[in-house]
């Protein structure tokens, strides 16, 4: 068991529900309760010591109970090692903890998760869309169940009286 | 392309006599200086910046001026991949544009959205501004721009100036 994955398990009696490790990549899975509390282990231990962090994202698995999964990679600069952090996200209370206390460079990612797959942060500081406009009301296009070709949009022009031929 | 023809003057040959209509001549001037907008939205924008470097030298076609203000520029070549969030700033920028004025879309997705037939990619940019020469490729070479510009230089020296074109001589505009 990697070593790492070791120290968090050790840690935390509960929390953990899975972890991975393929060809050198660590990736943990931890409960939604849990995220916050787990992730500042990661920041303050001097063990751990991830300053960094590298992306969030999500996944969207449509067939299964929770629905969603938001992933976060954390890498330190001082230790040069890197861990993925995984929660899952049920469809009907689509929040997770936002973890812009910790690393401010989280801000902009977890904009991008919540525009492209709708899953809220709790406590953002400023929880907008960031890619598509404000006012889009088309739904959130990288779930699995939005038309590749969107709703409309991208052919409804409000700036012109018609469509010139 | 018959521009303009030299005429001779009759007493001793020496060409300083040139007959031309005005429409021509201003046409000829038109197409001569093409003052190109910066507009590169995504990879066709290299081959462009590559057709005005020295290599290519777009110069030669009197379309290497290129401009960053839409109000000293003719020829807006809308390079690369036009998303829906672009489309009110490029028809903006083609509104503050003074006449004449001609576009090129070039490139694939400038032309029809290429592959990106999703949520946010125009598929094309003659769904809101006016196009006058689509150049195909992914991306087109320096040569096929300067093939798009040459089109629309023959286009332009076919235009009516000074009076309004009647409609089946529009319809039957080469190129």
């Amino acid at each position: 068991m990697h070593a790492l994955i070791k120290r968090i398990q050790e840690t935390f009696a509960t929390g953990m529900t899975s972890s991975t490790e393929w060809r050198g990549d660590v990736a943990v899975t931890v409960s939604r309760g849990k995220l916050h509390e787990i992730a500042l282990f990661l920041h303050d231990d001097p063990g751990m010591d991830f300053d960094y962090i590298v992306h969030v994202s999500s996944v969207d698995w449509p067939d299964e109970d929770e629905r969603f999964e938001v992933v976060w990679e954390f890498y330190s600069i001082r230790k040069r090692h890197r861990i993925r952090l995984k929660t899952r996200v049920p469809e009907s209370d689509c929040v997770v903890d936002s973890l812009t206390d910790i690393w401010k460079g989280a801000d902009f990612m977890e904009r991008e998760v919540y525009d492209m797959m709708g899953i809220r942060f709790r406590n953002h500081p400023d929880l907008r869309r960031i890619l598509m406009p404000d006012d889009y009301t088309e739904g959130y296009p990288l779930r699995k169940d939005f038309p590749l070709r969107g709703r409309g949009w991208r052919d409804t022009f409000d700036f012109l009286d018609e469509v010139p031929r | 392309m018959g521009l303009i023809q030299l005429g001779r003057h009759d007493k001793d040959g020496a060409s300083d006599v040139i007959t031309t209509t005005i429409e021509k001549a201003v046409n000829w001037a038109r197409k001569g200086s093409l003052w190109p907008m910066t507009f590169g939205l995504a990879c066709c924008a290299i081959e462009m910046i590559a057709a005005v470097s020295s290599r290519y030298d777009m110069d030669r076609f009197g379309a290497g001026v290129f401009r960053a203000s839409p109000r000293q520029s003719d020829l807006m070549i809308v390079a690369g991949t036009v998303c829906r969030r672009m489309a009110p700033v490029i028809r903006k920028i083609y509104d503050q544009m003074p006449e004449p004025k001609y576009v090129i879309a070039m490139g694939s997705c400038a032309t029809s959205g290429n592959i990106y037939d999703s949520y946010s990619v125009v598929q094309g940019v003659d769904r809101f501004v006016p196009v006058d020469i689509y150049v195909p490729g992914c991306p087109p070479t320096p040569e096929a721009l300067f093939d798009g510009i040459l089109k629309l230089q023959e286009r332009i020296m076919q235009k009516r100036v000074f009076v309004t074109q009647p409609a089946q001589v529009k319809a039957s505009l080469k190129v």
